[in-house]
């Protein structure tokens, strides 16, 4: 109040650096107050927690150790999600690149970016093991359903980021190459693709990481690769050849990490 | 490219060779600009060029001063049709550009080389791939997506970065430039076209004064040595005075000056400008 005393105009509200936000406010208490009743619904108790806890122990005690005799059977699932991975990342990629650019509301009208905006969020709108019993359930089990399902995501996630790289280039140096007569093809080559190639070679080696992990699970549900590998494992109760199903997907997984760090750091 | 020459044939019969796209030598100056009652307007009823008529020379640097928003950058846009004017005529070669779409109108902006203000460079190409987007009018999509530039094109590059004093930088980044050798480069990229007129809009504004006289003598001497007329958009005037062989001064969307900078008086810059003390400093 002292402060306010101390302006010239007495009466005057005290002026507030921070001005208090109820809005934002409610909307963190609401979140709190549903999140203990989602969980008084669903049965979430500590004594619930403590007994799924000693059953972890046993489970994670008969992991151990793990069984790496059959390696034969881990290395083929292996070396068929890699597949799985790297053709439907080289498939995705290139499909996306095209429908990407339909999308960008920069550079083409309505009538083109509608549809392609559309087929971006359709491919986004389910996970891809749903994409996934989808194709086993229209072709068949095996590689050919899990690889139509990761290249259906692909496109949603390469596609969706790269309209929207594209929708934030500079439109100065693309009117520079158009006032040279070039053609369309012409100055999307030469004064849009240079501005957001290294964003797309960065998206692509993302998509192709996520690929890789995704390809382990196409298999649970018959779409090729060593997650029918893994599944099988569960249900036989093998649990010391699940840890080492496990742990050879975790080295794949860094493996391919690095791989595509250095994919990214060699073509940008 | 076949139906665009026929076009033109049906337009202007003897002008047909010329827009084949088939290069022998820089071309002669034969860039007779005609404007006639052009008019722009970006919103219904406020229009930002009012009924502009005027005759450019086949030759020679031709400035046009005036203040910021006074529709300088438009009247040049119109030219080469980055800007879509309300009406009138623009008569190049006796060919009228208003009228022109898709093939033919790319076939006339090949022929019109454009420096920008900001140099435009695309930021992520080598200075020599940008040197080569001059001739991105003249080739097919396969060539440039492959950048199998014709040998002929890649030796005019390189002589012309040698020529601009960027010999050594050809492999460079553009954004690796200072700003003056940008503008170099873009002056560069525009001279590739082999063009019959040069536009540049502002090519000196970001630049600073030691710089922005050595791009104007490059310009004029470009331009001389090729003989392609230039319209230059400036808002310094010393520099215009310096560099232009005619000076046209715009004010609120209308030719209020038209003659050589000699003539050009104090009394002119104030119907330009506004009758302001502003002491010489001219701020477009």
């Amino acid at each position: 109040m002292t402060i306010a005393d101390t302006r010239p105009a007495p009466g005057a509200l005290r002026r507030r650096a921070f001005q208090p936000n109820w809005r934002q406010r409610a909307i963190w208490l609401g979140l709190a107050a549903y999140v203990v009743y989602a969980g008084s619904l669903l049965d979430i108790t500590w004594a619930r927690f403590v007994t799924g806890l000693s059953n972890g122990s046993r489970f994670l005690g008969r992991m151990f150790p793990p069984e790496f005799t059959r390696w034969e059977i881990l290395l083929e699932g292996l070396v068929e999600s890699l597949q799985i991975a790297i053709i439907a990342s080289v498939i995705g990629i290139l499909l996306s690149l095209p429908i990407g650019l339909l999308a960008a509301r920069n550079l083409m009208p309505a009538i083109v970016t509608v549809p392609a905006r559309a087929l971006i969020a359709f491919s986004r709108s389910f996970h891809p093991i749903i994409v996934a019993i989808i194709f086993v359930k229209a072709i068949g089990f095996g590689a050919l359903a899990g690889i139509l399902a990761l290249i259906l995501a692909s496109i949603g996630f390469i596609g969706k980021l790269f309209a929207e790289a594209i929708e934030e280039i500079s439109l100065k140096q693309v009117e520079a190459v158009r006032a040279t007569g070039a053609s369309f093809f012409n100055v999307v080559i030469m004064g849009v693709l240079p501005q957001v190639l290294s964003r797309f070679i960065g998206f692509s080696t993302y998509q192709l990481d996520s690929n890789l992990r995704n390809s382990t699970m196409v298999g649970i549900v018959g779409g090729g690769g060593i997650g029918g590998t893994l599944f099988s494992a569960f249900q036989r109760f093998d649990y010391d050849f699940v840890a080492a199903i496990l742990i050879a997907i975790i080295a794949m997984i860094m493996i391919g990490e690095v791989i595509a760090g250095w994919l990214r750091k060699s073509f940008q | 490219m076949r139906a665009t020459a026929i076009d033109d044939t049906g337009a202007v019969g003897e002008k047909a060779p010329t827009a084949d796209g088939i290069r022998k030598g820089p071309r002669k100056g034969d860039g007779a600009l005609v404007v006639r009652r052009l008019s722009k307007e970006y919103q219904r009823g406020v229009p930002v060029l009012k009924d502009i008529s005027l005759d450019f020379p086949r030759r020679g640097v031709v400035a046009v001063i005036g203040p910021s928003g006074t529709g300088k950058s438009t009247l040049i846009r119109c030219i080469n049709r980055l800007v879509e004017p309300t009406s009138g005529k623009i008569m190049l070669d006796g060919r009228d550009l208003t009228k022109l779409r898709g093939s033919a109108l790319r076939a006339a902006r090949r022929e019109i080389g454009m420096i920008f203000q900001e140099y435009n460079l695309v930021e992520r190409l080598s200075v020599i791939e940008n040197l080569l987007c001059g001739r991105l009018g003249y080739l097919p999509v396969w060539r440039v997506w492959l950048r199998r530039f014709p040998e002929t094109d890649i030796a005019e590059a390189f002589s012309l970065l040698d020529r601009v004093g960027l010999g050594d930088f050809a492999t460079r980044r553009a954004d690796a430039l200072s700003g003056g050798q940008r503008q170099r480069v873009g002056i560069a990229r525009a001279v590739m076209q082999n063009p019959k007129l040069l536009l540049a809009d502002e090519p000196t504004s970001s630049l600073d004064p030691k710089t922005s006289v050595e791009i104007m003598e490059l310009m004029r001497d470009l331009a001389a040595e090729r003989d392609i007329p230039v319209i230059i958009n400036i808002h310094d005037v010393a520099l215009a005075r310096r560099f232009a062989t005619r000076i046209i001064g715009m004010s609120e969307g209308s030719v209020v000056y038209d003659g050589p900078p000699d003539e050009l008086e104090e009394t002119h810059l104030h119907q330009i400008y506004g009758a302001g003390d502003r002491e010489g400093g001219w701020i477009g």
